[in-house]
């Protein structure tokens, strides 16, 4: 098994903390993972990106050209990555402010409307881990509870009380992937 | 965890006596980690954001002039700010640990990753003839492994060691086994492992000085000499590399730290279409493994080199080919990096005799 | 009385101090760094302290002041021995450490290092010899010259319009809250000498004790530099450098 997945979002959208969770929780279940983040040098509001790779052998580069799976959160990473999804891919996309939709044909193409979700939550915070568990629904990488393992590996402790509502998180956005 | 995080644990870990550093992206999470961490709570290790990075590595001089395991970690901007300290250290035959998480340059250049200081880092750097043990890291648990054996080194040889990390291995997060704990060394065990070392006279009949002036150049020549019969020694004990699919290559790629990586996965895809392509990682940029690429290229037809520069390692590989096969270069600067189907196709555009796409 | 008879141990009134090296120092006669090396090596002695201090030479005319006191030294990048001087104090805090350094180590090349040091507070002694020019060099203009000194970068005399003014460094230190000590004296005469050496002494014991930064800046003679006799040099000082360099106390707390 090896999963090459690239997050791609707005820097504050927790492009990075998600991907962050999922590489931990590969930890978790004992495969092995890289993190690759690449990020202009403003703390908010800029472009960010995260590439992870989940994988049950060593991994060489964690740098790739093409993705198993894409998960898109603004127009212009969908501009960059759409057609950097392998054939037979998955590219999970929430479609607040997309104007153009993504064409392909020869790849799963879901649509998590989790911007919407979140406001419905009523927590901004959420949704990141909204997508995560959108990602997890399309494609179950990792068991549940090693991902809460990774939530809390994450999380600073004084952050644990955000677990249960990090999990409501999850459990939506896996609601929203329609099988 | 990050590169830049595991050379922080692995510091306290090992042992290390003092951190003097000056933030600067992409590598200030090993100062944050460290003042995060709090060693001096447990350890006894000194941490110090100092003013400037000149300031950190006098700093580091003044440690490791009194026997200290000290270490510092800066970028490529504020490692050109260190070299007249890095050239007194070596000069004054004392051992430290300098990290260099590269970025782009020239100048204040970009923060993303980069490879273009293999020059500095390998060539000298600051002023005078005179080397630093050169580590290259292309994963996350070598960023933890190389503290403890740069550190190793630089007291063995009492000769600064520098680890030259890319961006990217600062940055990204991999699996990582630290190393484990190891009290650091009493004053008395540097006192009998270091009698070179500032401790106060007590206990000895002379004076120590620790000094990198000498005015007669009868003796400063002789300085020199025992500089270089050192890096002599170094160069036939210390050169490390890893070699992949070398056995049946038909051509090789020589490249370093987390650029091998992107090229073992161009490699991978290249041997299943039946082309059989084989990877030279040198670990030890200073000294260089000259022998084991001069023995190869008497196997392959063709040598790539790739880096995250205009092309510096290749003119150690070339030095190693001596005009045997032909040597090229692929490499993105200012902070772009290839990525394996970039490989696959400057080894085509340089062999048009293999297809691998 | 014949003079076998006067020279014995008994009647010795003024010895070389037990620490200062039995060596002859490159610095031009009637310079005053001499003076300054052998108060330092009285202090140590007399603090007991010369089996723990470690002292920070700097680049300048004392570099090669570990050539001349009986203690472990390093020689420091130029102005950066408060920074190597850091180091050594918090790696090794059962140490008494100072620096020794020129006007241009200290508050030219090295201002950084010196301020910051001074208000991180670090438990050293920093000794400033002020002869308001680089006299290793050859005698160009200092960031103390003062205005209208001649010396081989300024031969008309130090102008504000080009090189802007002389700088008070002390000043600037005893102002910065790291700083326990701040004093500036001069060895030109007998009692200033006795004043200096007290004014050392103090300072050495505010390390010793952990008080944080002492400074003691002393107002010296070049004279070479200065192409004066002795003499005149030291009533040059007094004319001239103590009307921009008051002598006395900065700072005590």
């Amino acid at each position: 098994m090896k999963e090459e997945i690239i997050i791609a979002g707005f820097g504050g959208q927790g492009v990075l903390s998600m991907g962050k969770i999922l590489a931990y929780a590969g930890l978790m279940d004992d495969l092995e993972v890289t993190w690759m983040p690449a990020y202009g040098p403003e703390q908010r509001g800029g472009t960010a990106n995260v590439t992870v790779i989940l994988s049950d052998r060593s991994i060489s580069s964690p740098i790739v050209d093409m993705y198993d799976t894409a998960v898109i959160l603004n127009q212009q990473s969908l501009d960059k990555f759409e057609s950097k999804v392998k054939p037979g891919g998955t590219l999970i996309y929430d479609p607040y402010g997309i104007r153009h939709k993504p064409t392909r044909t020869d790849i799963r193409v879901i649509e998590v409307p989790a911007t919407e979700a979140t406001i419905e939550m009523g927590n901004a915070k959420t949704y990141n881990m909204l997508l995560l568990g959108a990602l997890l629904q399309a494609r179950p990488l990792v068991p549940d509870d090693a991902v809460i393992r990774g939530l809390k590996k994450t999380l600073p402790e004084r952050h644990h009380h955000l677990i249960p509502l990090n999990e409501q998180a999850i459990a939506k956005g896996k609601s929203l992937v329609k099988q | 965890m990050k590169g830049n995080e595991a050379i922080a644990h692995a510091a306290i870990r090992y042992g290390v006596d003092g951190y003097f550093g000056y933030p600067i992206t992409p590598q200030s999470e090993v100062l944050e980690t460290l003042e995060a961490e709090m060693p001096w709570e447990t350890t006894g290790m000194v941490v110090l954001q100092a003013e400037s990075e000149v300031a950190a590595i006098n700093m580091v001089y003044g440690g490791a002039s009194t026997g200290k395991a000290v270490m510092t970690s800066s970028s490529s901007p504020g490692v050109s700010l260190k070299q007249e300290g890095i050239s007194y250290i070596a000069a004054s035959e004392l051992p430290a640990l300098i990290v260099n998480v590269m970025r782009g340059g020239p100048g204040l250049g970009t923060i993303q990753p980069s490879q273009a200081d293999y020059f500095q880092a390998t060539k000298g750097g600051g002023h005078g003839d005179y080397h630093l043990i050169v580590l290259s890291p292309a994963t996350v648990q070598e960023m933890a492994d190389f503290v403890g054996l740069g550190l190793d080194l630089a007291f063995k040889y009492r000769t600064p060691a520098m680890i030259l990390a890319d961006g990217v291995v600062g940055q990204m997060m991999e699996k990582v086994v630290l190393p484990p704990f190891r009290p650091r060394r009493t004053d008395e065990e540097i006192a009998l492992q270091c009698p070179w070392a500032l401790t106060g006279k007590h206990g000895r009949d002379h004076h120590n000085v620790i000094t990198s002036l000498e005015m007669d150049s009868v003796k400063m020549e002789h300085n020199n000499i025992r500089f270089q019969q050192t890096y002599k020694t170094i160069e036939e004990n210390e050169v490390r590399y890893e070699e992949k699919f070398t056995e049946d290559a038909d051509y090789l790629i020589v490249a370093f730290g987390s650029v091998a990586r992107i090229c073992l996965k161009a490699i991978e895809e290249a041997r299943e279409k039946g082309i059989k392509i084989g990877l030279l990682r040198p670990i030890t940029l200073w000294p260089f493994p000259f022998k084991e690429i001069a023995r190869l290229s008497h196997r392959v037809k063709g040598i790539l080199t790739v880096e995250l520069n205009a092309g510096q390692m290749i003119e150690d590989v070339r030095l190693a080919d001596e005009g045997h096969v032909p040597v090229y270069h692929f490499g993105r600067m200012g902070g772009m990096i290839p990525n394996p189907s970039e490989v696959i196709d400057a080894l085509q555009s340089h062999f048009p005799e293999i297809t691998i796409k | 009385m014949k003079p076998q008879d006067i020279i014995k141990p008994e009647n010795k009134v003024i010895a070389r101090p037990r620490l200062l090296l039995d060596a002859h120092t490159h610095y031009c006669p009637g310079c005053s760094h001499g003076v300054v090396h052998k108060l330092i090596a009285e202090v140590i002695d007399e603090l007991g302290i010369e089996d723990n201090t470690i002292g920070v030479a700097p680049v300048g005319c004392a570099v090669f002041a570990y050539n001349y006191i009986d203690i472990d030294w390093v020689e420091a990048a130029h102005g950066r021995a408060p920074a190597v001087a850091t180091a050594i104090s918090r790696l090794n805090p059962g140490n008494v450490v100072f620096t020794y350094q020129g006007d241009g180590d200290l508050a030219a090349i090295g201002t950084a290092e010196t301020i910051h040091a001074a208000n991180r507070g670090e438990n050293i002694v920093i000794v400033f010899i002020n002869n308001a020019i680089y006299g290793m060099t050859g005698g160009q203009m200092a960031p103390t010259t003062l205005i209208g000194q001649k010396t081989a970068t300024t031969p008309y005399g130090r102008r504000v319009d080009l090189n802007g003014y002389p700088i008070k460094i002390s000043d600037i230190l005893a102002g910065l809250d790291g700083t326990c000590y701040v004093t500036r004296q001069a060895v030109h005469t007998p009692a200033a000498v006795r004043k200096t050496k007290a004014a050392l002494k103090k300072a050495f014991q505010n390390a010793m004790a952990k008080k944080g930064t002492s400074v003691v800046e002393v107002v010296s003679t070049c004279n070479s530099g200065w192409k004066l006799s002795p003499a005149d040099s030291n009533k040059w000082m007094v004319e001239h450098m103590t009307e921009k360099y008051p002598l006395g106390d900065l700072k005590n707390v």
